[in-house]
């Protein structure tokens, strides 16, 4: 199963690594990550989808607690209703002759992805969604299309209703 | 308003922090903090010839005085060298200071001369870290690390100073220290959660087979006081890790001796039977729990530490308690008063008649060699001379476990061992500075001719700043725990334990300026070990010619429960 860790620290020199290091040094897998400042800019926001049984993300989110940087840590299942998890996928493909680009198209009409660049010969998707509707668009993409080259952005994800991670 | 260097106020935040010891190495990084140093009435410098010695030597300060030890060592090699004690004191849960001198700011990054990444190369084996940035940063972050060293779990912290914020032709308004030091990352919970001690202390009360497991947070956070009490109200049989060892007086009649790989048999069979285990201050590391599968089958565990993050670890705590030792232990006994609970006589009398036909076993008795000394009579014959009150460090293998055995410590922080890292090197620097921590204590370390030759240098500084401790070398000519294995478990095939090639420590010691004995015959052993004792002013060796053969009994029996044990060699 995996889940997502939202996690405040001081936004310090180091503090990112700190958290990074920890899931080496103890074993635990980072699927993915992403990290920047909140509103109140000395303090940072990561992000970190994870794979692991409630066990082993129950260790996980103890040793975060403990690193002296951490100021609060939450997790959840990757698909519950409890977390909005969203990631921005950018994708490269080859878009050639009409049909091919009018299939694109639709494509991305279907699934709510925008043409952010367009050449003679390529387009540059850009998607919003889950991570599980990242991975679905993209393979719907590589039925239709040639990809080029894909960046991830890596889950960016809130709590909804009352839940917050604040200070 | 006073106008200070990054070095001076680095000796001054020391000196406010009340630091009257600091254990050193200079270098290049670090010359402008040394010239600062010198000038400091308060603070005294200890000169260790490597630095991992300084820093084992602010280790074993800090573990027996209960203070915090400070080290001080250049950038780059000055620092690598002392990884091996930061892990050290960091796997124990030792408040220590490290502070490493670093290139100048300007040059990090640059593959300059003597630098390393050192936050990076301690990261996974400290507490906390700091990287200055300027000069106003040393105040804060060493205030800021003797605070994290010495509360919650304790730990060690490094202080990386680079060259240009100690720069003397800078000054800066030094910032006098005000308030507590606040951290909004860091609370560390001291109080338990009330509801779950009543709960607990319900399951104690009414257990019928209760037994009380100390650790080394026990030790930590000063809790013999209450522990005696608890003890005494229910009649607890006691067991300790090695690290907790003197929380509990190993006299009393509850005590049952250490628990794990090489525990008591008495112990490792009351933790077996046992329906409760109340284990305060402990990680319930795999060298005390045997095979987890088949650990304490029919126990309750009430874990009671500091550091969520350790329990229910390994072993599935029943009910957790997050919260200082003392503090929870305190707060069990006002619970026990408030609701009355005493102890469960019929029953305790029933289950201490069991332990009881457990201790017949008598696990703890050798037999002696007709020629050959053995090293537990060197163990007992100390523990005699010294009415077993000294502080005792040792290093690690045979003799740190026949210490753990035969030495009956009776009090906390009496006992300095590299438990959880096992540091073969630790113990001659640790018991240096334990020295000079506790002037008016008599100091032994157990080593042995493996691991004393792991920081030997370090008699040099014993003999500058004359530190009288009294060595024992349980001189066997080789590596004796290794060695046991390799007899036990790989065909008896001797590979590279053997050491044919130590030198004579008598001449060693003599080399280096100290006094030293050489003893072969049983019959000189007693009267060697006071001689050496007698001779107050002076580091003493006494270098003790054992059986080779020796093997550290009982032993639990891999894959196994607590209670599965080699009771002897057959």
């Amino acid at each position: 199963m995996r889940q997502i860790i939202s996690i405040l620290l001081e936004n310090e020199s180091g503090a990112l690594s700190r958290v990074v290091g920890l899931f080496s040094q103890r074993g635990y897998n980072i699927e993915n990550i992403t990290a920047a400042p909140t509103e109140d800019n000395t303090i940072s926001r990561i992000t970190i989808l994870t794979k692991g049984d409630g066990t082993i993300v129950e260790r996980i989110t103890k040793q975060l607690h403990k690193l002296v940087n951490v100021i609060k840590v939450s997790s959840h299942e990757e698909n519950s209703v409890d977390i909005v998890g969203r990631e921005i996928l950018f994708v490269k493909v080859k878009a050639i002759g009409h049909t091919q680009r009018e299939e694109i198209k639709t494509l991305c009409d279907i699934f709510g992805a925008k043409i952010v660049d367009i050449t003679q010969d390529q387009y540059i998707l850009q998607f919003v969604e889950s991570s599980l509707e990242v991975d679905r668009f993209l393979k719907a993409v590589g039925e239709q299309a040639e990809v080029v080259e894909t960046v991830r952005s890596g889950v960016c994800g809130i709590f909804r209703g009352e839940h917050s991670l604040h200070t | 308003m006073t106008m200070m260097s990054g070095a001076q106020m680095l000796v001054r935040t020391l000196e406010d922090l009340g630091v009257d010891t600091l254990f050193g190495y200079p270098g290049g990084a670090v010359l402008d903090i040394y010239d600062a140093l010198l000038a400091s009435k308060k603070i005294k410098h200890i000169l260790g010839r490597h630095e991992q010695g300084v820093a084992h030597a602010a280790d074993g300060y800090a573990r027996a005085t209960g203070k915090v030890g400070v080290c001080l060592v250049t950038s780059g090699p000055g620092s690598t060298n002392t990884v091996t004690s930061i892990a050290t004191a960091y796997m124990d849960s030792i408040p220590m200071v490290v502070i490493t001198g670093q290139v100048g700011t300007p040059l990090i990054g640059s593959d300059a001369f003597q630098e390393v990444d050192t936050v990076g190369i301690t990261r996974p084996i400290v507490k906390h870290s700091y990287l200055c940035q300027n000069a106003l940063d040393i105040p804060k972050y060493i205030r800021q690390a003797f605070y994290l060293a010495a509360t919650g779990r304790p730990g060690p912290v490094v202080v990386d100073v680079p060259k240009d914020c100690v720069r003397p032709s800078q000054k800066f308004e030094y910032p006098e220290m005000t308030d507590k030091v606040r951290m909004r990352s860091y609370n560390p919970t001291r109080l338990g959660h009330r509801g779950q001690v009543k709960r607990a202390a319900k399951l104690i009360a009414e257990a019928n087979h209760p037994v009380l497991l100390i650790g080394g947070g026990a030790q930590l956070s000063g809790a013999s006081v209450e522990i005696k009490n608890i003890v005494e109200r229910f009649n607890l049989p006691v067991t300790e890790t090695l690290m907790g060892l003197g929380v509990f007086p190993e006299n009393d009649r509850h005590f049952l001796g250490m628990l794990g790989m090489h525990g008591t048999y008495e112990a490792n069979q009351t933790m077996d039977k046992s329906d409760l285990v109340l284990a305060v201050g402990c990680r319930f590391d795999d060298r005390v729990t045997n095979n987890l599968n088949k650990f304490c089958p029919a126990a309750k565990i009430v874990h009671i530490d500091i550091d969520p993050a350790s329990i229910s670890k390994t072993v599935n705590a029943d009910i957790p308690i997050v919260g200082d030792a003392k503090t929870v232990l305190e707060q069990f006994i006002e619970v026990f008063d408030e609701a009355g609970y005493k102890e469960n006589v019929e029953a305790l009398k029933a289950w201490w008649g069991q332990i009881n036909k457990w201790r017949e076993s008598n696990c703890l008795k050798y037999e002696k060699n007709k020629d050959l000394i053995e090293p537990q009579e060197i163990i007992e014959a100390v523990y005699e001379a010294t009415q077993g009150k000294a502080i005792v460090a040792t290093d690690v293998g045979q003799h740190q476990m026949f210490t753990a055995l035969y030495y009956r410590f009776d009090e906390p922080r009496h006992f300095l061992t590299s438990g959880g890292l096992g540091t073969m090197g630790y113990g001659f620097p640790a018991a240096l500075g334990a020295k000079i921590g506790c002037p008016d204590k008599e100091v032994v370390l157990f080593t042995g001719d493996g691991s004393f030759q792991m920081n030997i240098q370090e008699l040099s500084t014993a003999l500058e700043f004359n530190i009288p401790i009294k060595i024992f070398i349980l001189d066997n000519c080789t590596l004796g725990m290794v060695r046991q294995w390799q007899k036990m478990f790989y065909n008896g095939n001797i590979s590279s334990t053997n050491l044919n090639f130590n030198p004579d420590f008598v001449a060693v010691a003599k080399a280096y300026g100290h006094e030293a004995f050489r003893v072969e015959k049983r019959s000189e052993l007693m009267d060697t070990v006071k001689k050496a004792l007698s001779m107050k002013d002076r580091l003493v060796i006494v270098d003790i010619a054992c059986n080779t053969d020796a093997k550290v009994l009982p032993m639990q029996q891999m894959g196994g429960s607590m209670s599965d044990m080699f009771l002897n060699e057959e």
